[in-house]
């Protein structure tokens, strides 16, 4: 990130700074399940989520600022997509698409199925719904704009070092507990 | 100065565990050594999170394992702590594309069970979702296909069409992919006014449209030529296989439990059944595109026989199917879906087995892919048409 996480800008250039971002979020869609296909619609002509400003053609993580999981998370699947969010450069942003990835929705007592998305790695937005309409979509991604714009960035990566969400390194130990 | 008359290894394995190297024969020719090369979980041609681990000689596939069990969820276990009520719920997501008529087999099973008679109308009606749900998740294949095959258009037709069709079945149901509409005994309720009269006209529509697709997409020569011969699958190790759906009927074989073996009131209609002559990837989308026309004609057909009447029946305040088994085979956008439902005469089944298609499709893929290069991997995948929930439920 460079000097952005370091200083504090002014708050002129941080309004003109963040608009800037919160207009050009460059989508990647982790599709899992139903949800994913909600998501294709709302990328479709009917709801265009572009129009926000969204664009779902990144090439991969390394391109995106913003990670919609949409469907159920396994427990198969999780470290891929903890491997896919730490491969997306800061600032990043994650929405949790639909009842199974925000809790697990219903299979909320299978055996193979992640709890959360939020167990694997920190979402901002989760947008509720078995799949969520594609209007459900577009609301919770102006409701992440609204984030972006009142944020601070040199706030959120001092926040995001002392995140105590990890797997891998840490895991054996959190099952010992 | 190295000596090439000896084979040298000139660029070693970069990733650990795997061994990409190129070597260098005496007479100045390139070999390839053998590579492994893993598509997915995530990967834009797999549709979902199916992944298939290829090795290569080059482009050229030697040999492909499909590595399924990244959507497993546990569906049959879970449907043994549902009731009978609540199962239609869980049931309906397994495939995603087509969750009326999974939902519609479940209500099939536990009807035989009790021996309940349906009433006619909530038959009919049935009938008339189910191939509505069929139209959708063909539609879906279509845009999806020709998208992994670079296409992005027919992706956005698609879905318009896809859109005006779920605000048809929403009008009925207030779901746009899992209805949950169906129920024990019948359906939850009856179709609201001026339903029939919309799916006649959107029925028109669409099959104005229709034209769009043939002309876009099955007409067009990078298409043709990107698909015709490709992954070519023999009648014979198809049904060795257990393939089923468009994937069967490709080959020429034209099996369709709504012929074979009427549920519902198939029996009463004339059911078209497309088929292929060669199996290859061209004949699979041209049977997909043509099931599309088929389900019209079903529903045209079934507009006019919709009697009027009760849609439901009275249940008990507990829903308890008999101690016994029960085996229902109905055909899904995909292919035959089997339910095997073993009940001991409690709240919720003892057993409930899935026989779904796209698991079994999927087997035949590693057969499909012996030989073929590494684009025509994507045309052969994204023609075996399979949803993952469906493979690992």
């Amino acid at each position: 990130m460079g000097v952005m996480d370091q200083v504090e800008l002014p708050k002129p250039i941080r309004y003109v700074f963040n608009w800037g971002r919160k207009y050009s979020l460059w989508c990647f869609n982790f599709g899992l399940a139903c949800c994913a296909i909600e998501f294709i619609a709302a990328s479709t002509s009917r709801h265009d989520f572009i129009r926000h400003g969204v664009i779902p053609f990144a090439h991969g993580p390394r391109q995106a600022d913003l990670l919609v999981v949409s469907g159920t998370l396994t427990d198969k699947m999780a470290p891929s997509v903890k491997r896919l969010y730490e491969e997306m450069p800061e600032p990043k942003y994650v929405i949790s698409f639909g009842s199974c990835a925000n809790c697990g929705g219903p299979y909320w007592d299978s055996y193979s199925v992640t709890k959360g998305v939020d167990q694997v790695i920190p979402v901002d937005v989760y947008v509720p719904g078995c799949p969520p309409r594609p209007e459900a979509l577009l609301d919770g991604i102006i409701a992440l704009q609204g984030m972006i714009q009142n944020e601070s960035l040199k706030e959120r990566i001092a926040g995001r070092r002392l995140d105590p969400i990890t797997l891998g390194a840490d895991a054996p130990l959190a099952l010992e507990n | 100065m190295s000596d090439l008359s000896t084979r040298e290894r000139i660029h070693p394995g970069t990733a650990p565990g795997e061994d990409i190297h190129l070597e260098i024969l005496g007479e100045g020719d390139f070999a390839t050594a053998e590579m492994k090369l893993s598509i997915g979980p995530a990967h834009p041609a797999t549709h979902g999170v199916f992944r298939i681990v290829l090795e290569m000689d080059g482009e050229r596939i030697l040999g492909a394992r499909p590595v399924i069990g990244y959507m497993h969820r546990g569906f049959e276990k879970l449907a043994e702590h549902r009731d009978y009520r609540q199962i239609k719920a869980l049931v309906n997501r397994h495939d995603w594309l087509s969750g009326f008529s999974n939902e519609m087999g479940v209500a099939l099973a536990v009807e035989r069970m009790m021996e309940l008679e349906v009433p006619e109308r909530a038959q009919w009606i049935r009938m008339l979702l189910a191939e509505w749900n069929r139209i959708l998740n063909h539609l879906m294949f279509t845009g999806s296909f020709a998208l992994e095959l670079g296409a992005i258009t027919p992706m956005f037709y698609a879905f318009r069409e896809r859109e005006d069709i779920q605000h048809l079945l929403e009008s009925a149901t207030g779901g746009r992919l899992h209805f949950t509409y169906n129920q024990v005994g019948g359906l939850k309720i009856d179709l609201p006014k001026g339903f029939l009269r919309e799916s006649a006209r959107l029925s028109q529509v669409t099959r104005t449209r229709l034209r769009d697709y043939k002309d876009l997409v099955l007409g067009n020569d990078i298409f043709q030529a990107r698909t015709k011969g490709v992954g070519p699958l023999p009648p014979e190790v198809a049904l060795s296989f257990g393939v089923s759906g468009p994937t069967l009927q490709a080959t020429g074989v034209p099996e369709d439990p709504r012929v074979t073996e009427p549920y519902l009131r198939y029996g009463d209609i004339d059911v078209p059944v497309p088929v292929g002559e060669n199996g290859d990837s061209f004949d699979r989308f041209y049977c997909l595109l043509h099931r599309v026309e088929a389900s019209l004609d079903i529903i045209d057909q079934i507009h006019d026989h919709i009697p009027p009447g009760p849609v439901n029946t009275k249940l008990p305040k507990m829903v308890k199917a008999p101690e016994g088994a029960t085996y229902v085979r109905t055909e899904n956008p995909l292919g035959q879906l089997g339910y095997w439902l073993e009940s001991d005469g409690g709240r919720t089944p003892w057993r409930l087995k899935m026989r779904t298609p796209s698991f079994s499709n999927v087997q035949a893929i590693p057969y499909l892919l012996d030989g073929v290069l590494v684009p025509d991997a994507i045309a052969v995948l994204g023609s075996v048409f399979f949803v993952v929930g469906d493979i690992d439920r």
